[in-house]
Order: structure tokens, then C-alpha cells, then sequence
């Protein structure tokens, strides 16, 4: 008989214990909820105000106004993911390890790093999250193309692959706060590294464009990670074309080596903690 | 008046000496700040190269071509990095909340004062460890950058409106600072102003012309922008720089720049003095 925790069992509490927080504070709750979406909505304001000025981002690129709208509906649907499970708790890490309540954390019987990711969970995403769902329908609304049921369920498995590529890019960066001491810009740093991402992978061309997208694709995958399911429905790919192919599994490897990587990242930093406490 | 002077040079040291504790974060923060223009670089490429192809008979946007428009953003960073005040207002409304704020009211030393030699002294740190960057930067764009008539360097402008320049930045940068600590003092109300600066810094990074140069907006939105003064954190300086706001019009705008400091000193003051009235601090 297993004696361990119920992983999913813990996870359902967190996400209760959270709401329940959350829903103590309704107010704040829903200044927050409020406040997360209108950032959605200006981005989206801010993209309709460049599609004044142009049909195409990128001439013949294929990224159209709609088009566009639906890379960015996926951008919203992964950020929101990883920013409702992983973010607060990512810098959560970054103070505990400042301050030494890590400790508390290293004594639970449960996976540290379980713990520390998903501990606190930011119900206030789920705001961006349906504004992402809604921008999709209206651009699906307004492409020739309407995704199958394949597609479909490959754009969801792709989406999961974007969050755990996004999640193991923040937990590593979050573990290096053990070395640095402290690491407040794990914010503006995630920030920065995700915005290359924003984007589609056809706008980094040229002498200075291809060596970034090779970066970001192949070292620090964050491109692929919106990327690829952004196309299972912006711009299709003939699933019987084998080269079709190469990106989506590529984006498979990435995942799990992200994966990979950054759990050898957290375990190699917790051998560096020294608790502050005492 | 020398005692004055000694007790602000102290704290100007006090705070260098803070700032410099965590140098790597400190060195990683003032790095990564030149991340976004990479994208904005290929960002405004493409749109230009779509609108090339969709006008060929006008391929310029508001008035900026593309390489101006870089230069914008370019710009843009250097008014940011005089006019970012982060944590200032958390800051204080954190102090509010957890009775530090007392301090100020029993020590004869001014909350806001002391804030400011702490805000200087981060940004003299923060530009003695960027001006390398910064300048790397700058010398690898400086294609991007338009000739001016009578520039004192390619790329430049004038003398006067380099002086201009220079006033609109440190005035950039005292106006935000008054602006964030009257946001945080308002926790001598509410406690919690988190949510408040989250407003602020979407209006701020919006309409500043952070994210993109006002003038891409259509009527009346250009006009109701223009008339808040976020514009003069990111926008207006740029735009002095690359000489899209001259003559009479420059003149007006830093006065008006002048103008906000003035109206936020008061509302700062009489914000702190009201908040320190309702103030109630328990415990030792």
C-alpha cells in the first residue's frame, strides 16, 4: 500500500484553499479580475490600432488581422494558465528562499517542487483566460477555415505543451534565486523572455531575425510554445505532410526536456539552500 | 544650512549603500531592460513591411517611418529609465500598513524627501551600471536615428533642444516620482493600494506612449491623451529628441510638463498631511 500523498488530491486542495482565500477578499478578488482583463483589453486595442496601419504582419507572411487575433487568443489562453497556477508561486519561491521559510516547504512530506509551484493559486486569470476563449471564437468567426476535431484536440494538447515549456522556463529562473540571493525581477525577467513569444515566428527573419528564432526555438523554446498550437488554427498545416510535422514534434522533445531540465535546475539550486532562518 | 546639506548626503549614501546589496539582482534587472525593444525592432518591421505592401504610395505610419519609429522606442527606454519609480508606491502603502511609516513622524526627516534622495540614489546607481549598456546600445542603433538640421551630431539634435530634452527628463522623472508616492500615500485610506497601481501602470504603459507613440492614435483618443499628463513620462521627452515637437509647441509642453509637477507637489503634500491626521499607529 502507498504511504505517499495523493498528488491530485493536494492539488484539488489548493485550488479549493485559494478560492476560498480569493473569495474572503471578493473586493480585491475583483479589482484584480478587472484589473487582469483590462490589461487584456488594451493589448487587444493596441493590436487593432496597428492593424489600421496594415492588412499583414510581415508582407505575405499570412498573418492577417484574424489570423493574428487567434495567435494572440493562444498567447492569453497559456499565459493566463501559467500565470493563474505557477506565477504568484514562482515569487513566492524567489522570498522564501530570501527569508528562509523555504525550510517549512523542505520539511513537508510531499515533492518540493510540487509544493512550491502550485501552492497558491491565482483565481483572478481566469478573467484573461475568458477573454482569450471569446477572441477565439470571434477570429474562428472570421477565417475561412473552422478546425476539425483533430485539430482541436491536438491545439489543447499543444496548449498544455506551452504551459509546461512557459512553467519550467519560471521555476528555473525562480531557483536560481538560491545563488543570487534574491531574484525580485523574476517578474520583468519572465515578462521580457515570454515577449519574444507574442509573436509570430515569421517576424524574426533576417541577418539579426534568424539566429533569435533559432535561440528561442531550439535553446530557450519559448517561441514554439505559442507558436505551434497558434497554427493548428491560424494556419493550418496538411497533417498528412511529413515535413508539416517537424515543428509539432519537435515541440514534444522541447517539452519534455524543458521538463527535464528545469526539475534538474530546482534540485541541483535546493542543494545550494542555506537556511536564512536561524 | 551645511548640517542640511551633510544630513542629505548622508542619506543620499545611505541609500547608494542599499541599492548596492543585491548587486546580481540589480545587475539582471538593468539588463533585461533591453529586451523588449529586440521584439518592438521585428515587431515594426513587419508592420512596416505589411504596410509597404499594402501602400507602397504612403509607407510611413503617423508620420514615423520605421526607423524613426525605432528610435522612438529607443527613446522611450531612456524616458523610462528616469521616470520607473518600481515599488515606490507599495512601497509607501506597505510602510502605511505595517506602522514604518511612523517613523517619519516622530524623526525630523520629511517622508517624501527622504523617499526622493532614495529614488535618486537608485537611479544614479542604476545609470552608472547601464550607461555601458546603454551606450552599446545606442551605438549599435544609431542608423535608426534621423539627421536633424543643425544637430550637433548625426543623429542629434540641436543644443537648445538637447537642453529641452534634458529639462523634459528630469522633469519626467520628478513628476512620476510625485505621482507614485501620492498613489501610495493613498494607503493611509484604503491600506491595500496594489490594485489601484495595477490601474496606474496600465493607464501609465498605454498612454505614456511606452507601448507605442501617441500620435498613432485616431481623434478624440489622441486628444484625451494628450491632455493626461502620463504623456510626459515616455512620449514627450522622446519626441523632443527626435524633433517631432518643436518651437512654440516645445515651449508649452514643458511648461505644462512643469506645470503637473507643480499641481502633483501640492496634491502630494496635502495628501500626506491628510493621511497623517487619519493615521493611527498601535503597538511599540
Amino acid at each position: 500500500m502507498s504511504t505517499g500523498p495523493s498528488y491530485f488530491r493536494v492539488l484539488l486542495t489548493f485550488l479549493r484553499n485559494s478560492l476560498v482565500r480569493d473569495m474572503t477578499f471578493r473586493a480585491d478578488f475583483l479589482i484584480n479580475t478587472i484589473a487582469a482583463t483590462s490589461w487584456v483589453v488594451m493589448t487587444f486595442g493596441f493590436y487593432l490600432l496597428v492593424f489600421r496601419y496594415t492588412a499583414m504582419l510581415g508582407a505575405g507572411s499570412g498573418w492577417g488581422r484574424y489570423e493574428f487575433f487567434l495567435f494572440l487568443a493562444t498567447t492569453l489562453l497559456i499565459n493566463s494558465l501559467v500565470r493563474g497556477l505557477f506565477l504568484a508561486n514562482a515569487v513566492e519561491f524567489s522570498e522564501q528562499v530570501r527569508t528562509g521559510a523555504l525550510d517549512f516547504a523542505l520539511l513537508k512530506p510531499i515533492d518540493t517542487q510540487f509544493l512550491v509551484s502550485l501552492g497558491r493559486i491565482e483565481w483572478a486569470a481566469v478573467g484573461p483566460f475568458a477573454c482569450g476563449l471569446l477572441l477565439m471564437g470571434y477570429s474562428l468567426c472570421h477565417v475561412e477555415y473552422m478546425p476539425g476535431p483533430v485539430q482541436v484536440i491536438l491545439y489543447v494538447f499543444y496548449v498544455l505543451c506551452g504551459v509546461a515549456i512557459y512553467y519550467s522556463l519560471m521555476i528555473a529562473m525562480a531557483a536560481t534565486s538560491i545563488w543570487l540571493g534574491r531574484n525580485r525581477t523574476l517578474l520583468d525577467f519572465w515578462f521580457y523572455i515570454t515577449n519574444f513569444a507574442r509573436y509570430p515566428m515569421e517576424i524574426y527573419s533576417g541577418p539579426y531575425g534568424r539566429p533569435l528564432r533559432h535561440l528561442f526555438t531550439f535553446f530557450i523554446p519559448v517561441l514554439i510554445a505559442v507558436n505551434v498550437p497558434a497554427r493548428l488554427l491560424a494556419k493550418p498545416f496538411d497533417l498528412q505532410s511529413p515535413a508539416a510535422w517537424q515543428l509539432p514534434l519537435f515541440a514534444i522533445l522541447a517539452t519534455v526536456l524543458s521538463l527535464v531540465a528545469s526539475r534538474w535546475v530546482f534540485n541541483r539550486s535546493l542543494l545550494s539552500y542555506r537556511s536564512a532562518s536561524s | 544650512m551645511i548640517a542640511r546639506v551633510s544630513t542629505w548626503w548622508m542619506l543620499l549614501r545611505i541609500s547608494l549603500a542599499e541599492r548596492l546589496v543585491y548587486r546580481g539582482d540589480f545587475a539582471l534587472g538593468t539588463l533585461m531592460r533591453f529586451l523588449p525593444i529586440v521584439t518592438q525592432v521585428f515587431l515594426w518591421g513587419a508592420v512596416f513591411s505589411g504596410r509597404a505592401a499594402l501602400k507602397p504610395e504612403d509607407p510611413d505610419i503617423a508620420g514615423y517611418t520605421y526607423k524613426t519609429m525605432i528610435a522612438y522606442y529607443l527613446m522611450t527606454m531612456i524616458s523610462r529609465a528616469f521616470s520607473s519609480m518600481s515599488g515606490l508606491a507599495s512601497g509607501i502603502a506597505g510602510d502605511i500598513r505595517d506602522g514604518t511609516v511612523k517613523k517619519y513622524l516622530i524623526q525630523p526627516i520629511d517622508m517624501l524627501g527622504f523617499l526622493l534622495l532614495g529614488r535618486v540614489a537608485h537611479k544614479l546607481v542604476y545609470y552608472l551600471v547601464a550607461v555601458g549598456p546603454f551606450a552599446l546600445v545606442f551605438y549599435l542603433c544609431r542608423g535608426f536615428f534621423p539627421v536633424q538640421a543643425g544637430g550637433i551630431w548625426p543623429g542629434w539634435p540641436d543644443g537648445r533642444t538637447l537642453l529641452a530634452y534634458i529639462a523634459s527628463l528630469v522633469m519626467a522623472f520628478l513628476l512620476a516620482y510625485l505621482l507614485e508616492a501620492t498613489i501610495g500615500m493613498i494607503g493611509f485610506w484604503f491600506l491595500e493600494v496594489n490594485s489601484l497601481l495595477f490601474v496606474y501602470m496600465l493607464l501609465s504603459f498605454f498612454f505614456s506612449g511606452h507601448m507605442f507613440p501617441i500620435d498613432l492614435l485616431p481623434g478624440i483618443w489622441g486628444d484625451l491623451v494628450r491632455l493626461m499628463p502620463l504623456q510626459y513620462l515616455a512620449y514627450f521627452p522622446a519626441a523632443v529628441f527626435l524633433g517631432k515637437v518643436s518651437g512654440p509647441e516645445l515651449i508649452w509642453g514643458l511648461w505644462f510638463q512643469f506645470g503637473w509637477i507643480v499641481f502633483f507637489l501640492v496634491v502630494a503634500r496635502v495628501t500626506f498631511h491628510a493621511g497623517v491626521r487619519r493615521y493611527s499607529g498601535y503597538g511599540g
